[in-house]
């Protein structure tokens, strides 16, 4: 049975592209067919950090519009025979997605791939709820920040009320929290909101946490998913959260969450 | 006090204040989510109204609304001033 996962977080710029091609990359590499798509339309980027921005010939769009089929649309990955991508229309706009389009081809890849990972673009707009609307499993990209939390809040709240699960009283969706962007150094300072923190607030199920890395710019630079590159902090994080989805038990990392640091409140009575 | 105040907002973390402001805001922003969206006019409304006949206070007045599956209730709750006091 096909799984659609996706990757979401309403707030933009949070590395929602970065892990859509990471973990889509790691499940295929794991074994299972894997479609990635990108819901940016207007806006899209998947295909950059693919490296399969010159193969784009067909979009979503033109397949939702009828004027190619999906496997002219498909771009099959140079690094793994298992990972196709759909690629968002560049000259269309939102609007040019519709619920019953989007559950046509969805409907229709779910036929031939395992995991089917949907990159929603920022924001609660029509790009952005077409891309939760169909979804088993959401993945909540928050970083430890003010803005990106109370945004991944009000994302939960959508994803419970708004969704085709939600709307036929279906088994909700499972959401699980990657923690992005995260610096244990400036956590420890005080400077951070903390894992703890995060979870206390969302009250979400972590799936891993991705340290701050300059391996992402790197591998956003060179158009490869940074699970792609294993020596990095970054990658090997990428390559818990797929094996933990997968079920398996792996121990969380890169938090290095000093216990017995308390600050103290009051210096003196 | 304000000496005080001084010497402990010096002392708390960034991160913490972080949180703290957070979870209030979460906590505000998924209770008014539910809620139909003439509440905050309603409750302003009333208060009103009742402001012209007791001498309440701005928090004197709380509506709540919750939902389940088959109706949908408004509680709505006034603290009237002490009455003892009221009659001298």
């Amino acid at each position: 049975m096909a799984r659609i996962i996706v990757v979401t977080s309403g707030k933009g710029g949070v590395g929602k592209t970065t892990t859509s091609a990471a973990i889509a990359m790691g499940l295929a590499k794991k074994g299972h067919k894997t479609a990635v798509i990108d819901f940016d339309v207007g806006l899209r980027n998947l295909d950059l950090i693919m490296g399969c921005e010159r193969r784009v010939v067909y979009d979503f769009v033109n397949v939702i519009n009828g004027e190619a089929t999906l496997n002219q649309a498909l771009i099959r990955d140079k690094n793994c025979n298992l990972l196709y991508i759909l690629p968002a229309s560049q000259t269309r706009d939102k609007e040019a997605l519709s619920q019953e389009g989007v559950g046509r081809v969805l409907d229709e890849l779910k036929k031939d791939f395992k995991y089917i990972v949907c990159d929603s673009p920022a924001g609660i707009e029509k790009g952005a709820h077409l891309a939760m609307y169909f979804a088993d499993d959401a993945f909540v990209v928050t970083n430890p920040e003010v803005s990106s939390v109370r945004d991944s809040d009000r994302m939960l709240g959508i994803l419970a009320s708004k969704s085709y699960r939600a709307e036929q009283n279906l088994e909700p969706i499972k959401e699980y929290l990657l923690l992005t962007r995260y610096s244990p150094e400036r956590v420890k300072l005080g400077e951070m909101l903390s894992v703890e923190d995060v979870q206390d607030i969302l009250s979400l199920h972590l799936l891993g946490v991705i340290p701050e890395s300059k391996s992402v710019l790197n591998a956003s630079n060179s158009g490869t998913p940074v699970i792609l590159d294993e020596k990095s902090d970054a990658g090997q994080a990428y390559g818990d959260i797929v094996a933990r989805y997968l079920g398996e038990n792996r121990p969380h990392r890169f938090i290095d969450d000093q216990k017995g640091f308390f600050r103290k409140f009051f210096g003196s009575k | 006090m304000s000496l005080l105040d001084y010497f402990k907002s010096s002392k708390v973390s960034s991160a913490s204040l972080a949180k703290e402001r957070l979870q209030i805001l979460v906590a505000h922003e998924r209770s008014s989510l539910n809620q139909p969206s003439y509440l905050p006019q309603l409750q302003k409304e009333l208060l009103e109204v009742i402001q012209k006949y007791v001498n309440v206070g701005q928090d004197a007045i709380s509506v709540s609304f919750e939902q389940d599956e088959n109706q949908e209730t408004l509680e709505l709750n006034i603290t009237l001033p002490d009455l003892i006091t009221k009659k001298s």
